[in-house]
């Protein structure tokens, strides 16, 4: 929390910097559209449950693409469903971010090749901030990822924009 | 009931729709019927009494990849001719037997009567194997694709000579 250690002036006053401030308050409530798609949902599940507890970083999982910051492609995207995550995409408000979870989203996977229906790589229709490797990628990954987004965050600035 | 008495008792009601009965190297023994009678001879074995095969448990296609092989300079290939198959997985859950059903068809006409009116969940299962294969289902009631896009015009993905699209829907697809 270096944001406010020791700036207090004069009580109930604090003195920062806008970018600081607006940067400080999108990271540390990043709510994520509530959406799995494979296997990888369920290690995405399992980071939200209490053992790892995703909302100690201020996740939470949302009904709505429209009340939300964050989308965590967690799994395999079929041509089919590669029309449907880009409209989810479109209906969240900016600013907006996406973590591409697993092998799949991120180039593939193991269907590359032979996989006629799979999407290589959700970076094709929608862009990506973060990618986490793995098969699915362990809690620890995915909290590493979002850790990495959150540091993304933190230097952004208003002025001039990063992603 | 043995498969190999069922199947003489086939043959003597249906005489040349049912065309062999076929010793599996590896797996399962078949009875190969003719694709365009296969419906009336569901529907025998589902209703009489003594043999009674109430459950479809499994309706696959397969493609034989037996027709000549064509290798263009690129390394594609395309096979013409050459066959299509449709198995059928039968049990009777009452007199406790199974069969096993195949029906074999021409790539170039693959039609195969429908066994919709027998079990009404080989609905499904017939518009998977069209789906991904090709095969036409004469009399199916809603013979359309089920698992890839109503709209996907690249042909069927389990042909053995089927090719990626460049594109669809503006999305690349191969790698």
């Amino acid at each position: 929390m270096g944001l406010l250690d020791q700036q207090f002036a004069d009580d109930n006053i604090i003195i920062t910097k806008v970018d600081d401030l607006l940067n400080w308050a999108r990271l540390s409530s990043l709510w994520q559209v509530g959406f799995g798609l494979a296997c990888c949902a369920i290690e995405m599940m399992a980071t939200s449950a209490s053992h790892y507890d995703f909302d100690r970083f201020g996740v939470i999982p949302r009904p709505s693409p429209r009340q939300s910051d964050v989308i965590i492609i967690s799994g395999t995207v079929t041509l089919k469903m590669a029309i449907r995550i880009k409209r989810l995409y479109e209906q969240m408000p900016d600013p907006k971010y996406v973590i591409s979870m697993g092998s799949c989203s991120n180039c593939g996977g193991p269907y590359w090749e032979h996989g006629y229906h799979v999407l290589k790589g959700v970076d094709r229709i929608i862009p990506v901030d973060v990618y986490v490797p793995g098969c699915p990628p362990r809690p620890e990954a995915l909290l590493e990822g979002l850790m990495k987004l959150q540091e993304k965050i933190r230097h952004e600035s208003l002025v001039k924009k990063s992603a | 009931m043995t498969d190999k008495e069922i199947f003489e008792i086939l043959k003597e009601k249906f005489g040349e729709a049912i065309i062999e009965f076929v010793e599996a190297q590896a797996g399962e023994n078949y009875i190969k019927i003719n694709p365009l009678e296969i419906d009336k001879v569901c529907a025998f074995l589902f209703s009489d009494t003594n043999l009674h095969f109430d459950s479809l448990v499994n309706l696959s296609g397969v493609d034989d990849a037996n027709g000549e092989k064509k290798t263009e300079e690129d390394g594609s290939f395309e096979y013409i001719g050459g066959t299509l198959s449709v198995f059928y997985h039968l049990e009777s859950t009452d007199k406790r037997h199974k069969i096993t059903l195949g029906t074999t068809v021409e790539k170039d006409q693959p039609d195969v009567v429908s066994v919709t009116d027998v079990w009404a969940h080989a609905n499904w299962h017939e518009r998977e194997a069209f789906d991904l294969l090709g095969i036409n289902f004469l009399n199916h009631p809603d013979l359309r694709r089920i698992l890839m896009p109503y709209d996907w015009d690249a042909g069927h993905p389990l042909r053995k000579d089927y090719k990626d699209p460049e594109y669809y829907q503006g999305m690349k697809v191969p790698y």
